[in-house]
């Protein structure tokens, strides 16, 4: 669905992006792991055609996003911090959202209603707890019931319970067959949800594994140790 | 466009700061008006207020919401649309809202105290005025990632053109006086947007003493109705040209 053709991104004399080669398909849900600069956001904003590579292309349903904008229509975006205009209200910020979609398909009001967001939205964003900002972004993202869902970091900031209903969501978008990004520094958050892993460090791909095959691979039970296990081998 | 245009507005609409310069440059219009019989008098001290207030509010104001309004530039480049349409939504919202301030605060006491030709020439250039700051702050944000880098690069374009640059002609003038440098002179007046818009009132009230030195040289070289004319397509090429350069760039920049 995703296809990514060695793409490399310099920042100046940081090399964001390494030459990376990726393949990324429908009804998987792949968790994007690294170390703090290894390259996860930009790849992710690649994708989103937020950051333009220097080498290499990205091809969305075989075709390159290049100059294309149009097939962001099947990708939904969660970013790590969602800052919205001071003086928006709630209501304000979806509405737009629609208008600029201007979608005729009945939107996905799941995560609205359970989040029980209709209560505020007269509530300007400024006003907004960190909390509640994810969660409107994470309303905005499932929204349109894409095909595609980049998720950075959906869970930081959320309460434990907006946090399950949000997992919940995750899992149930994965098993009607939509692609998902994650990124998430709490490995255990991803148990249960990733069904592959892709390990960067500094640009570079490390590993592009299914969860079962690492585990088995590594004889350990959870995502966590499987990693901490396979690093260790790798360095050894 | 219109779709994110119209949540612009009603947002810088509602920015404390916007509704604070509104009701400022009320109070010095009205006071002013009230404070001075002849009404060319005070309009003389309303237009040296507007000079140095409107460009200064425009481009710190437009800057600073540019960089605040980074994430919310991704989310709708997350979206399906195009960058160029963001950036003119951003652009054309924050000139809007500055020139219902202005219109507001400075236009209302024009068209009561002074006749409605000159008010109107304040006006609409005043309204140029507030478009070509935000592009010009436009500019300068989008030049370095660094918000306080951004803002400075504002205030020094601001001096600049406020300040600096009637008395640099001034000085060139002074230095090479044994030659005849006149038509320069007016190609440089074309080089600061609120010089343009000095000589565009000063013309239409015509008092050429006042003028500043390239004022003075434009008014002898146009006369009146061309005058008018070229400095206000002179003004307009001003919000043209440092917009379309950000836009350029930012459709090419990494976010």
């Amino acid at each position: 669905m995703i296809t990514i053709k060695n793409i490399s991104k310099r920042f100046g004399k940081l090399l964001a992006l390494d030459n990376l080669n990726l393949q990324l398909h429908q009804g998987e849900c792949i968790a994007l792991i690294g170390p703090n600069g290894c390259g996860k956001t930009t790849l992710i904003k690649s994708i989103l055609g937020m950051v333009l590579p220097n080498e290499g292309s990205i091809l969305f349903n075989e075709k390159d996003i290049r100059n294309d904008n149009e097939y962001r229509r099947n990708i939904g975006y969660m970013p790590q911090i969602g800052r919205y205009p001071e003086n928006m209200t709630v209501g304000q910020v979806i509405d737009m959202i629609k208008g600029i979609r201007n979608s005729n398909e009945q939107t996905d009001e799941e995560l609205y209603t359970q989040f029980e967001i209709g209560k505020m939205l007269h509530k300007k964003m400024r006003t907004l707890s960190g909390g509640t900002t994810q969660k409107v972004s994470a309303i905005l993202a499932f929204m349109f019931s894409p095909q595609v869902l980049i998720l950075d970091e959906p869970t930081a900031g959320l309460d434990p319970i907006a946090s399950e209903i949000l997992k919940n969501k995750i899992i149930r978008a994965k098993s009607k067959g939509c692609l998902i990004l994650i990124t998430s520094h709490l490995l255990s958050e991803l148990e249960g949800i990733a069904s592959q892993i892709i390990y960067m460090q500094d640009g570079k791909l490390i590993f592009h594994q299914d969860v079962k095959a690492l585990k088995t691979a590594t004889g350990q039970d959870t995502i966590a140790k499987s990693i901490v296990q396979l690093l260790k081998r790798d360095r050894a | 466009m219109r779709r994110i245009l119209k949540y612009v507005i009603l947002d810088i609409i509602k920015n404390k700061t916007v509704i604070a310069y509104t009701i400022m440059l009320s109070l010095f219009s009205w006071g002013t008006f009230a404070l001075e019989d002849n009404a060319s008098k005070s309009l003389l001290s309303l237009l040296n207020i507007v000079l140095l207030i409107v460009p200064l509010m425009s481009v710190l104001f437009a800057t600073i919401y540019v960089y605040n309004s980074s994430e919310f530039i991704e989310l709708l480049v997350s979206q399906p649309v195009k960058r160029s349409k963001i950036w003119n939504a951003l652009f054309t919202g924050l000139s809007i809202s500055l020139i219902i301030a202005y219109v507001a605060g400075v236009g209302v006491p024009l068209l009561l105290f002074s006749d409605t030709g000159t008010a109107l020439i304040m006006i609409a250039a005043g309204s140029l005025l507030s478009a070509i700051f935000v592009a010009i702050a436009f500019l300068s944000s989008i030049l370095t990632r660094d918000k306080a880098k951004g803002i400075g690069i504002s205030i020094m374009l601001w001096l600049y053109f406020s300040l600096l640059f009637d008395g640099l002609v001034l000085f060139l003038f002074f230095q090479f006086s044994d030659y005849p440098i006149e038509k320069i002179v007016v190609v440089l007046s074309a080089l600061s947007p609120v010089d343009l818009f000095r000589i565009l009132v000063l013309l239409q009230l015509d008092i050429s003493d006042m003028m500043g030195y390239a004022g003075a040289v434009f008014e002898k070289f146009f006369g009146n109705q061309w005058g008018l004319l070229i400095s206000f397509s002179l003004l307009v090429l001003w919000i043209i040209v440092p917009f379309y350069l950000s836009l350029k760039k930012f459709k090419k920049q990494n976010l």
